[in-house]
């Protein structure tokens, strides 16, 4: 458990290869009605999402509520199935004849979820949610009971304390400790975390954040962090990605982001964040409006309607994720942004340092 | 470290009381268990069933009476009379031995179909449930097509179709009762299943039988069984009515439905024995429902302390 990540057996490509490739993934709901419950629309959840995550880091998703994050995390999982887009895990395409099943790929990629409560089986104790996964998989009931009790110990809850307790009976900081060693207990590769800290309270929240990144050392594990919380992220992220509307916006490493945002969401976005310091109050303008309704969104660029700097070639075509258009950026940069205009990636608020 | 302090704290674990075992928690069943011995009327209305149970399973040990022999010196007596304490029906037959042997006859044609609903509606509907999509329109839609007929009027169909006799009422009961059952474990399944722990439980990779079984089934059963025991009121006064309108049980057997039909014509001259059939009928159905509700409130509580 403790090997190194090049002595995992499983390591296929070696550090170079990245650990998931996602190429054009896409979701669209259909909104059936009307007679002979055609499909009279159709919400765009995830619309051709890219992106790598390699190994040992961790990638922050952000965005807010409804840009399909957390959509694009269960159709990683194949907890639904995407319209059309490929996964790569490892070198190995998942669902494809030549590469690897999904159950295969759900082995090493594992994910935990926002509400503790109702991801734990009421009718179970903490120890035989954490063993169901691996019995299944075949180990014998004293193994991977073994194996749950020392999984509570590594999320730091006393296994003799908690073994035989129900999900009823924990708070709600030791459940989600329990749904990390329930995620672990496959000896995943790759977790994702879907707003994983969001629903406990701040002192829980710093202790579970603590916890996550001493997991992720001693298990050479690999993070998909989404979240809504733009301090965590940072916290947490070696990269970021931007989020809007089913779109990936921006994408960078978290230093680049958080300091030069580009996109103008993304600036909006951090123009959002509350902060503590005076001397870097906001002074950008807020974003006017909701985000446009998935079902029918904008034409070309998705975050046009609510844009200051909003152009006719902006309605036109849907930019693609590149390199920023202007200065301080060769073109290798692993900063990508999707905007048309050099004027708007350039415009500054006086929020960044 | 900081932290490693909060973290006990936020654990709960306070070091002295780090290393005792904790006292087990009871499990869902055996507080559902719990729940139940504390309530009087689940406890009483469960007692009387048993007791209505072991007198028609016991039936030869609590009459010396043959439920076939009758006398025409003794027919219709009233309630009281020396020898037959609760009468005679029309053919002098002592109607005590009747009721208990009737309760045979009566409680497997309620309890029989009720339990082949069960099975099969209950598996098809949580099958329903669990996959969704089309197959769970197909399903649905097809049991809809049983229920724009009324209950009786099906099972008087279905037994008119094929011929009267007991097998043939319990197989159009269960029949009558798949849809209703179908349609409960259809809603509680879809309901389940959109719960976290069972979106979890597929993204472990197992397979989609082990997720029902440990997740889906454990979570669903305790509503269907509780809707399956209120099915069993309903079932006696439906298989009683079968017998009564001569579908189900043939003459001589005795059975409820049937005795109320026969004693029927008596109901002038020995009103209160010509009721006591129906008597049966009315507690043996009232106490499965009482017991089915006391079920319900024992399982509907949500695990706290």
């Amino acid at each position: 458990m403790s090997e190194t990540l090049e002595l995992d057996p499983r390591d296929r490509g070696g550090p170079a290869q990245p650990m998931l490739r996602v190429d054009g993934l896409k979701k669209y709901f259909p909104i059936r009605g009307g007679l002979l419950n055609r499909t009279v629309a159709t919400v765009q959840a995830v619309d051709d999402v890219s992106f790598l995550v390699h190994k040992g880091e961790t990638l922050g998703i952000v965005g807010e509520s409804g840009c399909g994050k957390s959509t694009t995390a269960r159709l990683l999982m194949r907890l639904m199935d995407p319209d059309s887009g490929s996964v790569v895990f490892d070198g190995d395409a998942v669902g494809d004849l030549r590469g690897i099943t999904v159950n295969e790929m759900r082995r090493q990629m594992q994910m935990v979820f926002q509400d503790s409560y109702s991801s734990l089986n009421p009718r179970m104790t903490m120890a035989e949610s954490i063993a169901y996964a691996p019995r299944m998989h075949g180990l014998g009931r004293k193994e991977a009971y073994d194996r749950a009790e020392s999984l509570l110990a590594q999320v730091g809850l006393n296994p003799r304390q908690y073994a035989r307790r129900y999900p009823h009976e924990l708070s709600g900081g030791q459940r989600q400790r329990v749904n990390i060693a329930r995620a672990l207990a496959l000896e995943p590769r790759l977790v994702i975390l879907d707003e994983a800290v969001a629903a406990l309270d701040k002192s829980v929240e710093a202790q579970v954040l603590n916890l996550l990144g001493d997991l992720k050392e001693k298990f050479n594990l690999t993070y998909l962090f989404i979240s809504h919380d733009l301090n965590v992220v940072e916290y947490m992220s070696d990269r970021v990605m931007v989020m809007y509307l089913g779109r990936v916006v921006e994408t960078g490493p978290v230093e680049q982001i958080y300091r030069h945002p580009r996109h103008p969401y993304t600036r909006a976005l951090f123009a959002s964040k509350p902060t503590l310091d005076p001397d870097r109050r906001t002074t950008e303008m807020p974003l006017t409006g909701d985000p446009p309704n998935p079902i029918n969104p904008p034409s070309g660029c998705r975050f046009r309607t609510r844009c200051a700097f909003a152009e006719a070639v902006c309605a036109e075509k849907a930019p693609a994720l590149a390199a920023p258009l202007h200065g301080d950026y060769d073109e290798s940069s692993p900063h990508l942004v999707a905007c048309h205009l050099p004027a708007a990636q350039r415009a500054m608020g006086a929020h960044h340092v | 470290m900081s932290h490693t302090t909060m973290d006990e704290f936020a654990t709960g674990a306070r070091p002295a009381a780090d290393d005792v075992p904790a006292t087990a928690a009871p499990g869902y069943w055996k507080s559902v268990g719990q729940r139940l011995a504390r309530d009087p009327v689940t406890l009483a209305v469960t007692l009387v069933l048993i007791g209505i149970l072991i007198i028609t399973i016991g039936a030869p040990l609590v009459t010396s009476y043959d439920p076939f022999a009758g006398s025409v010196m003794a027919r219709l007596k009233p309630i009281g009379t020396p020898g037959h304490w609760l009468g005679t029906d029309e053919t002098g037959r002592d109607l005590w031995t009747r009721l208990c042997y009737g309760g045979r006859m009566s409680l497997l044609a309620a309890i029989l179909p009720v339990s082949i609903s069960l099975c099969v509606g209950g598996a098809l509907g949580v099958f329903a449930g669990y996959a969704g999509g089309l197959v769970n329109t197909m399903i649905m839609r097809t049991m809809d097509v049983f229920y724009a007929f009324p209950s009786i009027l099906l099972a008087i169909a279905i037994c008119g179709i094929l011929g009267n006799g007991l097998s043939n009422a319990i197989l159009a009961l269960a029949v009558v009762f798949i849809p209703p059952m179908v349609r409960v474990s259809e809603t509680v399944t879809t309901q389940a299943r959109q719960l976290d722990f069972v979106e979890a439980a597929r993204a472990s990779g197992t397979t989609t039988f082990q997720v029902i079984r440990y997740h889906v089934l454990a979570n669903v059963l305790g509503p269907i069984l509780v809707y399956a025991t209120s099915l069993i009121s309903v079932s006696i006064i439906l298989s009683a009515g079968l017998s009564f309108l001569g579908l189900g049980v043939t003459p001589p057997q005795p059975e409820w439905g049937l005795m109320l039909n026969s004693l029927r014509q008596a109901i002038y001259v020995q009103p209160y024995v010509a009721a006591l059939p129906g008597l049966m009928i009315f507690l043996t159905s009232m106490c499965f429902n009482l017991m089915s509700d006391g079920f319900r409130s024992a399982m509907d509580v949500r695990l706290s302390k």
